[in-house]
């Protein structure tokens, strides 16, 4: 009878946590004040950036994040007809055609979207993205050993396989990593649909070394990182970003007078990133809004310094640090979304058994 | 058993069917032919073979060195016994992402047997098999030492004054009564590395690959739902297999044992041998356990006056929109909470399954418990997603997912460790009572409770550590404002810089801290709750 009693009395209570929870979580996506981000890990931005756009657009921002880039995509595609937000920001060129074939987003074209570069747009008319930010997968590699060594660093991919750089470049599975996969598609730009593979066959014969993910490349196996160098890594050729120098830069204290990287030139490959208006969002028109703010002239300069990207606005000042330690590759291997889509699976398949196997 | 069935239906049970059934229903009709397919594929069939074969040799491994360390931690009288009982758990609760990292130092290049012998380990399967001893060291210190240490010691030396030799006193009377909780312990390790995930993709880099990575790159890089969904079931099978087979060695082996207070249990060493064990115990704990951490704190501490820490608390940090340093706070309550929830669900299911009446139904709820050990945190995840995404149960983006889905991580740990303490609490206790005209609630309270106590304080203890340092189900909900310990690290270690990897080690190291003094408090707790035991 009491343990009955008992039972009853905590379902009940459980009931009510769940209900109380439910009403506080799920209403507020529907509230016209309040315009809802679905983003990736890497989201940032400055809070007096954000404070201004809710003053002047009258509308409260949240902001959900949803794992790392691939699996926020996924996660949005999943929940497409009863969405957690109003704008999705983060499908960059790698997977953009899985989202736009999933019917993820509804069209709109932002105010001011006809200033962005004309390479970065995508989807052409029909508008369903608005490319935001845009940055480079590079090779960097360690100033400090190439010095040491009177050795000079590779520019390019055909560099990388040619003997006196044997054993030296770590980069990461192309099957779970991002950077690991735009190297792959730098490649397969370079040397074409079936001359990728005789290239990677070459790089790994030159002892290129694969791990799983950017952490345990960069962090652990790079010797040029500030996690690289505790660690003792012994690769001083990482595949990462163009970024990264500036990065080694900014968060070192003190702040060194040169980056202690450089960037490979003649490998980089070219991400964008886009954001759209999520098909079903409760709010549409904050949507709209807060679209056209991430391609006003102030969110793409705030941009930089928060996820470490370069902005696609005409016009759009770059932060001195990049524009020193990290200037944006002059050619970087490119790749139309559609073709990246029909390849992307088979690609990674026999990368897997020619890199790692 | 009301509350325990509604909170496996709901939490559990129906956002993975909800997941497996978009991955298997195409168009209206079930694919079952997928079956063949994924499991027809050589590589798939490669990674079932690896997944099975390293659990095995990991559980050896791990009962292999760690049951000595169990032994000694319940039963040797030491100084530092308290602390060091605190810190082996503290592996634990680390995420994974730290750990390779940290682990690598011991087994990479110039790590501790590089410079010692020239040996690297990195690249192998060793790394991979170490690394799984070393987060569950301390499971099977807790599990059969808790147990260990309430066994009374009067019955092996009864054997031993009958000319018994030490080894076969020991062998027929101590492992006998200690054997379900050993069977408890490899279980929980078997399935924790069966279901490995961020040890092998870390440290087995690409090469190696288990089932659970498989179902989270499937998942989420390569988004076939259908062959994660046939992965999910098949482990789901293996997983229940697992359980099954326990389940039956188990049951018929549990009887009741006479426990007594831990306190009496404890002798200081004698003898060469109990010296030399402690010394082994002791050195194995050191080169394992705690060197990899004692790297971490040494990264922490590279910057001048204690940089990294400080720069934790700037809230212009650049990563988070808050100071990192408020991931202590957000981990601490989500615990809090994750652990009320399985302490509560938890005892409700253990004492329904002690109940004398309870019917093979009940019993075989026993086993349903442990199974959201055996399934992959990114099923569920992305189960709730869109499973609880209508009110009254929109749940998809309010705190509370977090603890709830630690607390199912939780529950297990503390039915596991709670059933084979009421199990062993003489039945006829419990019936003089009800002759006596107690309720059975009073009867709970006033037999059961007062011998639990001990057993339901280390189950607090094990569910708080496991929801401080899950990672899996929290990276699908946190919200950026409030990230928990974990992803903040992950976060921090994602971003190139030395103050984003520094403040990441400075972080790892709160982690640890946080987690060694909450458990050396609950072991205070404790060792003072003598009032209620016999």
């Amino acid at each position: 009878m009491h343990t009955k009693t008992f039972v009853a009395a905590a379902v009940g209570l459980g009931l009510v946590t769940l209900s109380a929870c439910g009403s506080s979580g799920g209403k507020s996506a529907a509230d016209s004040k309040t315009v809802t981000l679905v983003s990736h890990d890497s989201w940032k931005a400055s809070k007096s950036v954000i404070a201004e756009f809710e003053k002047s657009s009258g509308y409260k921002v949240r902001v959900l994040t949803d794992g790392d880039a691939g699996q926020a995509v996924n996660k949005a595609i999943l929940t497409k007809d009863n969405p957690q937000g109003d704008v999705f920001f983060g499908v960059d060129n790698t997977l953009l055609s899985r989202a736009l074939d999933n019917g993820l987003f509804q069209p709109y074209e932002a105010k001011g979207s006809d200033r962005i570069e004309a390479p970065y747009r995508a989807d052409g008319a029909k508008h369903r993205v608005t490319p935001i930010d845009t940055g480079d997968i590079c090779v960097n590699y360690d100033k400090k050993y190439f010095a040491d060594h009177k050795l000079a660093p590779p520019a390019t991919f055909d560099d990388l396989v040619k003997p006196q750089y044997r054993n030296l470049l770590v980069t990461e599975d192309a099957a779970a990593s991002s950077p690991g996969l735009g190297f792959l598609l730098g490649t397969a730009a370079r040397y074409g649909d079936t001359g990728w593979q005789a290239y990677w066959k070459k790089l790994r014969a030159n002892g290129v070394k694969v791990v799983s993910g950017w952490e345990q490349a960069y962090d652990q196996e790079f010797s040029g990182s500030a996690g690289g160098r505790k660690a003792k890594g012994d690769r001083p050729l990482v595949v990462s970003y163009a970024s990264s120098p500036p990065a080694e830069v900014i968060y070192a204290q003190p702040r060194p007078k040169t980056a202690p990287t450089g960037v490979a030139q003649g490998t980089c490959f070219r991400q964008v990133e886009y954001a759209g208006l999520l098909a079903n969002a409760g709010n549409t028109k904050g949507g709209k809004a807060f679209l056209d703010f991430l391609v006003s002239k102030r969110f793409q300069e705030d941009m930089p310094l928060n996820m470490f990207v370069y902005p696609v606005l005409q016009g759009a000042r770059v932060p001195a640090e990049f524009t020193q330690y990290g200037p944006q590759a002059k050619d970087p291997e490119t790749m139309a979304p559609e073709r990246i889509a029909a390849h992307r699976d088979q690609w990674v398949k026999s990368w897997t058994s020619l890199a790692v196997k | 058993m009301a509350l325990p069935v509604a909170f496996f239906a709901v939490f559990f049970a129906y956002p993975v069917a909800a997941i497996v059934r978009r991955g298997l229903r195409i168009d209206g009709a079930w694919r079952f032919g997928r079956f063949a397919d994924v499991l027809g594929d050589a590589g798939i069939r490669h990674v079932l073979w690896f997944t099975t074969w390293q659990a095995l040799a990991s559980t050896a491994l791990t009962l292999l060195i760690a049951l000595p360390g169990a032994y000694v931690l319940a039963r040797l009288e030491f100084p530092g016994r308290q602390v060091l009982r605190a810190v082996v758990t503290v592996p634990f609760v680390l995420p994974t992402v730290v750990v390779g990292t940290a682990f690598l130092a011991l087994l990479g290049h110039g790590g501790l047997l590089d410079q010692l012998w020239g040996v690297r380990l990195d690249t192998t399967v060793w790394a991979i098999l170490l690394a799984h001893v070393f987060f569950n060291y301390a499971v099977v210190v807790r599990t059969v030492g808790g147990l260990w240490a309430q066994l009374d010691p009067r019955q092996e030396e009864a054997a031993r004054m009958l000319g018994a030799s030490p080894l076969t006193a020991w062998r027929t009377v101590t492992l006998p009564a200690l054997a379900p909780a050993v069977a408890a312990a490899a279980l929980m390790v078997f399935l924790f590395t069966f279901t490995s995930f961020g040890v092998v993709q870390i440290l087995g880099g690409p090469t190696f690959s288990t089932l659970e990575v498989e179902i989270y790159r499937q998942t989420s890089e390569i988004f076939d739902l259908s062959t994660a969904a046939v992965l999910t079931l098949v482990q789901f099978a293996a997983v229940g297999a697992i359980l099954a087979v326990h389940a039956w060695t188990v049951r018929r082996r549990e009887g009741a044992l006479k426990l007594v207070d831990a306190a009496l249990t404890a002798r200081r060493p004698r003898g060469a041998g109990q010296w030399t064990l402690l010394a082994g115990v002791l050195a194995t704990i050191a080169v394992l356990l705690l060197l990899p951490l004692a790297v971490l704190v040494q990264r922490s501490l590279t910057a001048p006056g204690f940089g990294y820490y400080r720069a934790l608390t700037d809230p212009d940090g650049g990563v988070f929109p808050v100071a990192p340093i408020s991931a202590v706070g957000t981990s601490l309550s989500y615990a809090a909470a994750a652990t009320a929830i399985a302490v509560v669900i938890g005892s409700l299911a253990a004492a329904a399954l002690t109940r004398r009446d309870a019917g093979r139904l009940v019993r075989g709820f026993d086993a349903l418990l442990m199974l959201p050990l055996g399934v992959s945190a990114v099923t569920v995840g992305f189960g709730f997603l869109i499973a609880l995404d209508k009110p009254p149960l929109d749940l998809r983006q309010s705190w509370i997912l977090v603890p709830l889905a630690q607390a199912l991580v939780g529950v297990p740990f503390v039915v596991r460790t709670m059933l084979p303490v009421l199990r062993a609490v003489d039945a006829r206790l419990r019936e003089a009572a009800a002759v006596l005209g107690a309720s059975p609630w009073r009867v709970w309270r006033e037999v059961d409770l007062p011998m639990v106590r001990r057993a339901l304080l280390v189950a607090a203890g094990f569910a708080f550590a496991v929801s401080l340092g899950e990672f899996g189900a929290t990276v699908f909900i946190a919200r950026p404002d409030n990230p928990t310990l974990p992803v903040a690290v992950a976060r921090l270690l994602s971003r190139p810089g030395d103050l984003n990897y520094g403040q990441a080690m400075a972080l790892s190291t709160i982690l640890m801290v946080v987690c060694a003094v909450a458990l050396l408090l609950l072991e205070r707790l404790r060792t003072a709750d003598r009032s209620g035991e016999l």
